[in-house]
Parts: structure tokens; sequence; C-alpha cells
């Protein structure tokens, strides 16, 4: 297993090595480098990094200018100031242009923890993967993030990739074959499957080991991206085993648990359950707590798959 | 060489012409703030700009934005004009499987730079293909059009904070000050003035010129190219619909296309051909 580490620690450090390899690489940021991690890349290639100051609006219309003058486009800040205060600027001046910009946003979720509600996005997958051509990450550790984030640098397109605050438990190892657009069978099982994705899919992993103890076998897949979604894992999920429950730090409205679903209903019906965030707000806590309390838990998954 | 303002002049408005007949053709569009930046296009595009219309895509061109995209039916005759693509190609305006769209879109028209359209976000990318020139480290200029009404949008002013923080000087901004908008003159729907001193204020250096006269629109541009450190805005008075006399400072033809024996009339009064 790789070492506990914070997925915006993983794309800061994978940024410092594609900066070294690849000169078209700009960096730009709102004011919150030394929280999205940039500041590494800032530190080593000051003339390649941009520092828009608190306009996020104009950061992603910068970053598509840039982006259409040949250069490859980090653009970072929290998810709540990029999908959501930025939304119409990244579908148009982004999206609409395919715009070779890569949205890095950072603090995604409840786990942003005691800045409370209003920082807390649970709504960035469902906003992003609405915008036509839009490819939507959101890796579950520091390895598969740094690999992820290259991938991302060596595609043509944008690319929106939903990284987190606080630090989570490894999950895959350097030879871990990961690439965008397929899910990644975590474990195995043929009773019924957990999809989950970002932190979720270690909270999958300790459930399954539970219902492991009351016979139950579950199948964990790491859905680390949701547009385009793997289809083909979805569905032979469905057919081989009984149900799937979707896992999510996220509204289950829009993000993981309606692609699932919208594969499910067109292709292999069976039962589901969604964990995720049930129509509410956060608030501000620990991030543990809030997991708990909001039913982002392992607990919640087993429970969730028990309901099917 | 000597400029031939006579000809400019004669270009401008044969793009008028043409600005009438696309948007009459497609019984929809924004004559209005397309003819008052006609005269302001026909400088850039026939004496100002590095560009080559057949290679669009050209290394180290200048490249111009249309922030104001509504105003698309001069940027499209314009381009027409210079080469871009057929004249021809001006009556499918709006139209189904047209590349010419209502607003224009980088994916379909050679010239066009950026899409824009949705206000104050071609402003904003202009920054980034100026911050771009100056890391190649090309003498390549962008030059971007705003509407006065566009400056209502916050994004316009972050975007020009950064155009001074990064000391753009390679950057300008003209601004179509024609004094409408589609509720009716800036002043009453939410005040803009002054443009010039907040331009200044946010660390540009300021020209104000009429923007239909030929002489002071070359000598602007001219003067912006020998500021050095900070960006230029060009604060370019203009007459919303200029050339048509019903037209002219009419709010209500910023979104409305000239019927028949409107079309008919203003392309005459131009001189053109119907």
């Amino acid at each position: 297993m790789s070492e506990k580490m914070a997925t915006r620690q993983a794309y800061g450090e994978a940024l410092l090595e594609l900066g070294e390899t690849n000169k078209n690489i700009v960096v730009l940021d709102a004011d919150l480098s030394k929280s999205t991690m940039t500041t590494h890349f800032a530190g080593k290639y000051p003339e390649r990094f941009f520092n828009m100051g608190i306009s996020e609006q104009n950061l992603h219309g910068v970053a598509a200018g840039l982006a259409h003058s040949g250069k490859i486009v980090f653009a970072s800040t929290f998810a709540m100031f990029a999908a959501g205060r930025a939304f119409e600027i990244i579908r148009n001046s982004i999206g609409y242009t395919n715009a070779n910009v890569k949205i890095c946003a950072t603090h995604a979720g409840i786990t942003v923890g005691e800045d409370g509600g209003s920082h807390q996005t649970i709504e960035d997958i469902a906003l992003m993967r609405t915008i036509p051509g839009m490819i939507v990450i959101s890796p579950s550790d520091g390895m598969s993030t740094k690999m992820l984030i290259k991938q991302a640098a060596a595609l043509y397109g944008p690319v929106f990739v939903r990284l987190g605050r606080a630090a989570v438990p490894g999950i895959y190892e350097e030879d871990s074959k990961i690439e965008i657009g397929k899910g990644m069978c975590v474990k195995d099982g043929s009773d019924y499957t957990v999809i989950a994705t970002g932190i979720m899919v270690n909270e999958a992993m300790i459930a399954a080991e539970m219902l492991e103890k009351e016979g139950i076998s579950l199948r964990v897949i790491d859905m680390h991206t949701i547009k385009p979604i793997d289809k083909e894992i979805i569905i032979n999920a469905a057919r081989e085993t009984k149900g799937i429950v979707t896992a999510e730090e996220h509204s289950i409205f829009g993000g993981l648990g309606s692609a699932v679903a919208e594969v499910v209903v067109q292709n292999c019906l069976t039962k589901m359950a969604f964990v995720g965030m049930q129509d509410t707000f956060g608030e501000s806590g620990k991030p543990a707590e809030l997991m708990v309390k909001y039913g982002l838990t392992a607990a919640a998954i087993a429970a969730a798959v028990k309901s099917l | 060489m000597a400029i031939d303002y006579e000809r400019l002049k004669k270009i401008a408005c044969d793009i008028r012409v043409d600005i009438i007949k696309a948007t009459y053709h497609a019984a929809s569009g924004h004559p209005g703030g397309s003819l008052s930046a006609a005269d302001i296009m026909t400088v850039l595009y026939y004496h100002e700009m590095n560009i080559d219309p057949a290679d669009p895509k050209k290394e180290g061109r200048d490249k111009f934005i249309l922030s104001k995209g509504h105003a698309s039916p001069v940027l499209y005759s314009t381009l027409a004009h210079r080469g871009f693509f057929p004249k021809e190609e001006l009556v499918t305006f709006r139209k189904l499987g047209s590349n010419l769209q209502g607003h224009p879109d980088m994916k379909k028209v050679p010239g066009v730079e950026m899409s824009t359209g949705s206000l104050g976000q071609g402003f904003s990318a202009s920054i980034g293909m100026a911050l771009a020139n100056k890391l190649d480290q090309t003498p390549a200029r962008v030059y971007a059009m705003l509407g006065d009404g566009e400056l209502q949008e916050g994004i316009i002013w972050e975007a020009a904070m950064a155009a001074a923080h990064y000391k753009l000087d390679n950057l300008v901004a003209i601004i179509d000050w024609n004094g409408l908008q589609i509720d009716g003159k800036n002043d009453e729907v939410m005040t803009v003035t002054p443009i010039d001193e907040k331009f200044k204020s946010f660390g540009f250096h300021v020209i104000v010129i009429d923007g239909h006269s030929m002489v002071e629109i070359v000598s602007a541009l001219a003067e912006a190219r020998e500021t050095k450190g900070k960006p230029t805005a060009i604060v370019a008075k203009t007459s919303k619909g200029k050339g048509v006399c019903f037209m002219e400072n009419v709010a209500g033809w910023h979104g409305k296309a000239p019927n028949d024996d409107e079309a008919k009339n203003a392309v005459t009064e131009l001189g053109g051909e119907w």
C-alpha cells in the first residue's frame, strides 16, 4: 500500500514532475497556492506560474486564452470557486471552445471540515459532467492522483480533477494500472458491488471487510473517472452481482450515483442504493465527525448493501 | 507609406452594407453595435494587425477578440472582406448548419480567435493570450473589443486588474462606447462612466478618441504600440447604428434585424447595391 497522503499533495508533486519534462505547462492559481499545492510548481518554475488573485472567473478565462495559445494549462482553486462560482466561464470559455485546460480543484466535499458548509462542495461532479466533452476525474488516493494527473496532461482537451484536503490511505502501488476512463476493481466479490469514488473507495474497502465477516462478498470498484464513465464495468457488476451501491462524498443528485444509474437503467436493470450527501448542506466539524454525521462511512455503505 | 484613409472609409462602408444584409437574411442579430464598431474593425484588419487570411493560424500573428460577441456581424463581414472565408457565406448567418453562429465560434470560423458572446469572457481570454505572447517572447499583439454595457460584468475588472498587474503592454482594450445597451442608455440602466478614469485607475494607459475617425483610430493604435509597461485602453466614442440614419443612437436596433424596406433603405444610404 502506498503512503497516506492528501490527493492535493499528490497533485502538487505531479505538477513538479510535469513542469520538468514539459515546458509548455503553465499553472494558474487564485491566491490559494499554498492550499492547492501549486506553490511547489510556483517555487520551481516562477515564470510559468501566474497568480490571478482572488478572481476565479478571470482565472478560468485567462486559462482558456493561454490554452488557445498552445499552452497546457493547470488551473487551480477550491472546487467551490471553480465548478461553482466560475461554472459558466468554464462552460463557455473552456468547454465550448474545447480548451486544453486541466481544472484541478481542491478542497472538494465535506472533508474540508472546519471551514463549514459554505466551502464544502457537493455539487461539482454534477455540474462538471453536464458540460459536453468535459472529462471528470475523482481520484481515491495519492498514487492514482499522480497517474491520472499525468494522463490528463498528455491528452488534449478540458479535464476537471476533484481533489481533497485531508490525507487519505493509499490504495494503489506504483505498478497499478490506472487509466482515465477505466474503472478499477480494487476488490473482487460475488454478492453485491460498491462503486465508489474519491475518499469513499477506502470506506468501501472497509465495508467489504465488515461484510465478509457476515458472509457477504462485496466487489469494490474505484470509479476514478466519472466521465466518460466505464459502462462495461458497471454492466458486468449489474449482471454478476445482486445489486449496486454507489458511494461518493457528493450530493446523491447528479454525481457518481446518477452516472451509474444512467448506465444501469439503459443496459441492465438491478437494484441500487446511493450513499452520499442526502439533499443537505454540510457544516463545520472535523472531517471524521462529518463523515459519521452525514453517513459517508463504511458502516453506512454496509447498511446500504444490506438494504438491497 | 501614406495611409489611404479614403480607401479605409470605403471598406468600412462595404462592411456596413454586409452587416445589414447578414442580419436581414438571418431575420435576427445585432446590427446596432456592429455598425458602431465597423470603422475600428476596418483599421484593425486593414492597417494595424499582422495577420494572414491564407494562414489564419500563422505563428506570431496578432489576435483580435470580439469580447462583445453579439456584434458578430461586423466580425464576420470584416473577416469575409479580408479573405478569411467567402463573402457568399454571410447570408447563412444564424441559420441551421452555418459556420456563422449567432455569436462567434472559434471552432467553426477561420480568423475567429475566441468564442465569445457571454459578456466579459473574451476580454479575460485575451489576457491569457497576451500572457502567452510574453512567455513566448513574441512581439505579437492582442486586441480585445469590449462593449460599454459589457463593462458592467465583474470579470472585466478582474481581467483589467490582471492586465495591469502583468504589465501587458502587448494588449489593447478597445471600448466601443456607443452609450446604449438593450434596455436603454447605459446611464439609465447602470452607469459605466467615467470609463476613462476607471481604466486609468486600474493601471491602463487610456486614450479617448472619436471611434468613427479613421485618423484618430490609426493614431491611437500607434500610441498603444509605443506604450511600454502597461496595457492600453482606447475609449472610442461611437454611435450605435452608425451610417444608417434611422438606426443611429436608437437602443431598439441593438438586437433587431431590418425588414425588407429598412434593409433596402439602409443599403442604399450606405451606397451599396441591393
